[in-house]
């Protein structure tokens, strides 16, 4: 009885999230982020002259660097809340997830908080990853 | 004391009679910043990590009651409190410094509430002349145990609350003061079917809109009786939710509603989504705001209904619903 009525009046009343809004800004700021990282990739191979496989390992520890480094200093989470998905997705993402959760567990010491938590939010992350270079690595195979 | 109706009791010989609010900065800077006794300026107030943080305030809090009324703490005959945090370790940690009995009560928001209720029964009933309440609840250690890291940087929807730093005791006391505790009502576990942690709020909306009807119901009086019903926490969504729910009931809206989630902060400027949460920030509405205004005579009577969702993380990831409940307790000025 009562409970239908807390239902009609709930589901009358939802809040709206901007879901198109998001959309552009994640859009534009994804965008700009793996701009950025192109510029440092162009930088290492042809102006600093390393071979392929290095610059894009050297682009790769700048982005996560300085995405840890904003991190640490309560700057990225202020980004992320303006561009969503736009940070989220990227490398970014996984840099920042890593850094805030061992952040976040300093005081439990270093080995049970730290190093445990640390892939808290980024383990899952990691095992799809895994999982999904396994499932397309054997379509692959099985294809060829 | 005297059972009245279904859930509800009203008290004989129950005074407020001190009370002490300590925030966080964000909270001091807030509308309500100058009701506090203190505040710290920053999030750590001193401590090595956010626990201990709260335990300072917790701790600051229980100082500054005692010395508010002139009281040591072998005169209180027994702490009431909670917080937000596992076990309620907060609350226990920082009663270990004291000599003092102990009852440690759990109910999310509504904990401020729910201890005030439980002390001002305890006195009535003769256990003793003073007993402390103390609730406390830190921005961080929640955000870490229900939610994400501090600096995590995953986009937070409007319909999030933020919760509030800052921590509150009083002393319940049967020696006549200036405020009254006059009514209660013990409100049930009421389930929307809601799962979503960041949008509180419209949980805790359908507990709040029955415990207020419960009173109304029990007294048999109308919501004119009270000069401000003051909810906690339901922010902007809630309290939408709750005024609806009350107008399907057709229990005439009153205007002298607010959200102690919308008073301790700008939401406009103050970058807190929709509103403050925890048990902190009713706290410091009521303990800091409302107890100084019915000590000037803004406020004769109020009725304040604290809200608690009753999350647990494992529950929720299990695809299981939030409960949530709601105490409510009225305060009242009186001519001493």
């Amino acid at each position: 009885m009562e409970k239908q009525v807390f239902q009609k009046v709930l589901n009358e009343n939802k809040v709206k999230r901007p879901v198109f809004l998001n959309a552009v800004k994640a859009f534009i700021t994804g965008g700009v982020i793996c701009f950025i990282a192109q510029v440092i990739l162009y930088l290492f191979k042809d102006k600093v002259g390393l071979p392929k496989d290095q610059a894009n390992s050297l682009m790769y520890i700048v982005v996560v660097g300085v995405t840890s480094i904003l991190t640490g200093f309560g700057i990225f989470d202020k980004i992320g809340q303006f561009s969503g998905a736009g940070t989220l997705i990227p490398i970014t993402g996984f840099s920042n997830s890593m850094t805030s959760a061992a952040l976040e567990s300093k005081s439990e010491g270093i080995v049970l908080g730290i190093m445990t938590n640390m892939f808290k939010l980024a383990g899952a992350v990691i095992a799809a990853g895994v999982v999904s270079a396994f499932i397309s690595g054997l379509i692959i195979y099985l294809v060829r | 004391m005297k059972k009245i109706g279904k859930n509800s009791v009203e008290f004989n010989h129950v005074y407020l009679r001190t009370s002490s609010a300590i925030s966080g900065p964000k909270e001091a800077e807030g509308p309500l910043g100058q009701y506090f006794d203190a505040s710290y300026k920053d999030n750590y107030c001193g401590g090595q990590n956010w626990e201990q943080a709260e335990i300072i305030l917790q701790q600051h809090a229980i100082e500054a009651a005692l010395s508010k009324s002139g009281l040591k703490m072998d005169e209180i005959d027994l702490a009431i409190g909670g917080d937000l945090n596992n076990q309620i370790a907060v609350t226990n940690y920082s009663l270990r410094a004291y000599d003092v009995a102990y009852l440690g009560v759990f109910s999310a928001c509504s904990t401020c509430t729910q201890s005030m209720l439980l002390a001002a029964m305890l006195v009535d009933s003769g256990y003793g002349e003073n007993i402390m309440t103390i609730t406390s609840s830190h921005n961080s250690t929640s955000e870490r145990q229900f939610r994400y890291p501090t600096e995590y940087g995953g986009q937070k929807p409007t319909s999030m609350t933020s919760t509030a730093t800052g921590a509150g005791a009083s002393i319940i006391s049967s020696i006549p003061s200036s405020i009254r505790v006059t009514r209660a009502t013990i409100g049930k576990i009421i389930d929307p079917d809601l799962s979503d942690a960041q949008d509180m709020g419209r949980t805790m909306a359908p507990a709040a809109a029955t415990t207020f009807k419960t009173h109304l119901e029990d007294f048999q009086i109308e919501p004119s009786e009270y000069d401000l019903i003051l909810t906690g926490d339901l922010s902007k969504y809630g309290s939408e939710i709750f005024l609806k729910i009350l107008e399907e009931w057709q229990i005439q809206t009153p205007e002298n509603t607010n959200d102690a989630g919308l008073m301790l902060y700008d939401i406009e400027k103050q970058n807190v989504f929709a509103g403050g949460s925890g048990c902190g920030c009713v706290t410091l509405v009521t303990l800091g705001y409302v107890v100084h205004a019915l000590k000037t005579g803004k406020y004769n009577k109020v009725l304040i209904i604290a809200t608690g969702a009753l999350m647990n993380p494992i529950m929720v990831a299990q695809n299981e619903s939030i409960p949530a409940i709601a105490h409510a307790i009225a305060l009242e000025r009186s001519m001493l």
